[in-house]
């Protein structure tokens, strides 16, 4: 291929929108048909451990989300650098450096939060939708679809986080963001205990990933 | 060349140097503003251990006007030229109990009369660090509040320490017996009525390890201050310091 084909083939693909149906699907594919927690079954042990409350369960997300989004975007960025003997520890620098950036915001802007999420900000390294987003996607694709993955695995997983929590929470505790739904509506409600324990969240976590796979058809190929 | 050894040597020494310094810079830069929160948490503990804090409250208005602090010696004596913000309890729970710099916060009316005492309490929990605050009345001797933290018991049964609900049980009780020190004590096991002894505190069940570690704590701090406590017990203290 001569240079001029080269610079050819790079130019019609720039010339390729933003959003297009391609890039689009990179967003809603892991909102649904592939979501990082209920179908790839990834990142579960901390979706049932910070879900108990709303907003520890929506500052994870927005952190995972920006975790994912930004070192996806930085490895992808490198993917042709990379020494292919030494990727997954050039991936796991990469991903820890936006981890504990991440937990410094946190620590200097909502310090009551960041008290809550401390351990769990620091193991989003060892969440598996992280690190199986970069080894599957970003190290094979430019920048900008690679950063729309991201983005597309965070609020899949964020998706998820918030449901669980909503439900635990409501039900849980009868609260939503600490606020007392039950008690300003004038209802007595005493919240169910097992719903606040891991344990609650797993079978909750179960009657979503079955009402999904009922609604959109999904099956598990063998 | 992408494969060579010197490739991969270099490459990963310019990853390394790049996110140290991406991240030295975060640090640094975000610091002061993380120390500030974590001043102002100090506040907000000392003064919920005495008073009930409401949505919106001023805290750093409270403090500054009703909250005298100074630094003690294990013999009850003002250390002169300290401050509370420059001792560090962690690092003082290192040295032996009679070396100890120890910070009191007296929380003042306003007609200046020192209504509680707030003393910080250092110790070790079951898995890693507890720490809190306990306050007591004008009398030295009764409890009015107490505020614990951990760095890493465990959710559910150890770090209910710091509940509501446990640091509840303390209020009303007692320091000192007859002019001694007897310190509050945890108990085993859960759901007893201890309302009627002034020095047991109900257990959690299933934390006997952690509530050790709080009655350790509890016993090794009161004994640094039993100097200050004493010279204050039953008098009316003016506020003089």
């Amino acid at each position: 291929m001569s240079t001029e084909a080269v610079a050819e083939v790079i130019k019609e693909k720039k010339a390729e929108p933003l959003f297009s149906k391609k890039n689009r699907k990179l967003i809603s594919n892991p909102l649904d048909i592939d979501n990082p927690v209920t179908v790839q079954i990834l990142g579960v042990c901390s979706a049932l451990a910070v879900t108990t409350q709303m907003k520890p369960a929506f500052v994870m997300s927005l952190g995972l989300t920006i975790v994912t989004a930004c070192s996806n975007v930085a490895i992808s960025a490198l993917r042709n650098t990379i020494p292919s003997r030494i990727r997954i520890i050039v991936q796991l620098a990469i991903v820890s450096l936006w981890v504990i950036m991440v937990d410094q915001i946190l620590k200097a802007y909502v310090y009551d939060v960041s008290k809550q999420l401390s351990v769990f900000v620091g193991l989003i390294i060892t969440n598996c939708i992280v690190m199986g987003r970069l080894e599957a996607y970003a190290m094979a694709n430019k920048p900008w679809p690679s950063f729309l993955d991201g983005m597309g695995n965070g609020l899949g997983y964020g998706m998820i986080l918030m449901v669980l929590a909503f439900v635990r929470e409501l039900f849980g505790a009868g609260s939503l963001f600490g606020f007392k739904v039950f008690a300003s509506l004038g209802i007595p409600y005493q919240g169910n205990g097992l719903l606040l324990l891991p344990a609650g969240a797993c079978i909750l976590l179960g009657v979503i990933i079955w009402v999904q796979r009922t609604i959109n058809g999904y099956r598990e190929s063998h | 060349m992408r494969q060579s050894n010197t490739y991969i040597i270099l490459y990963s020494a310019a990853i390394t140097v790049v996110c140290g310094g991406l991240l030295a810079f975060a640090a640094v830069s975000l610091k002061p503003q993380q120390d500030a929160n974590i001043a102002m948490e100090q506040k907000k503990n000392i003064l919920a251990s005495v008073i009930t804090l409401k949505e919106g409250d001023d805290i750093n208005e409270i403090y500054n006007k009703q909250v005298k602090a100074f630094v003690i010696d294990a013999q009850g004596n003002v250390v002169e030229g300290m401050t509370p913000e420059k001792v560090i309890v962690a690092a003082e729970y290192k040295k032996t109990p009679k070396e100890r710099l120890l910070p009191v916060y007296e929380f003042r009316n306003d007609s200046g009369k020192v209504e509680y005492a707030v003393m910080p309490v250092y110790g070790y929990g079951l898995w890693n660090n507890i720490w809190g605050f306990i306050a007591v009345k004008s009398d030295f001797n009764t409890v009015q509040g107490v505020k614990f933290q951990h760095a890493g018991e465990t959710p559910g049964l150890g770090a209910r320490i710091e509940s509501e609900e446990i640091q509840e049980r303390f209020k009303g009780k007692s320091i000192f017996e007859n002019g001694s020190l007897v310190s509050i004590n945890i108990q085993k096991g859960e759901g007893n009525d201890y309302s009627g002894n002034p020095h047991k505190v109900d257990g959690m069940s299933g934390a006997t390890l952690t509530a050790k570690g709080v009655n350790n704590m509890l016993k090794d701090y009161l004994a640094c201050y039993e100097n200050y406590l004493k010279k204050n017990v039953g008098s009316t203290k003016q506020a003089s310091l």
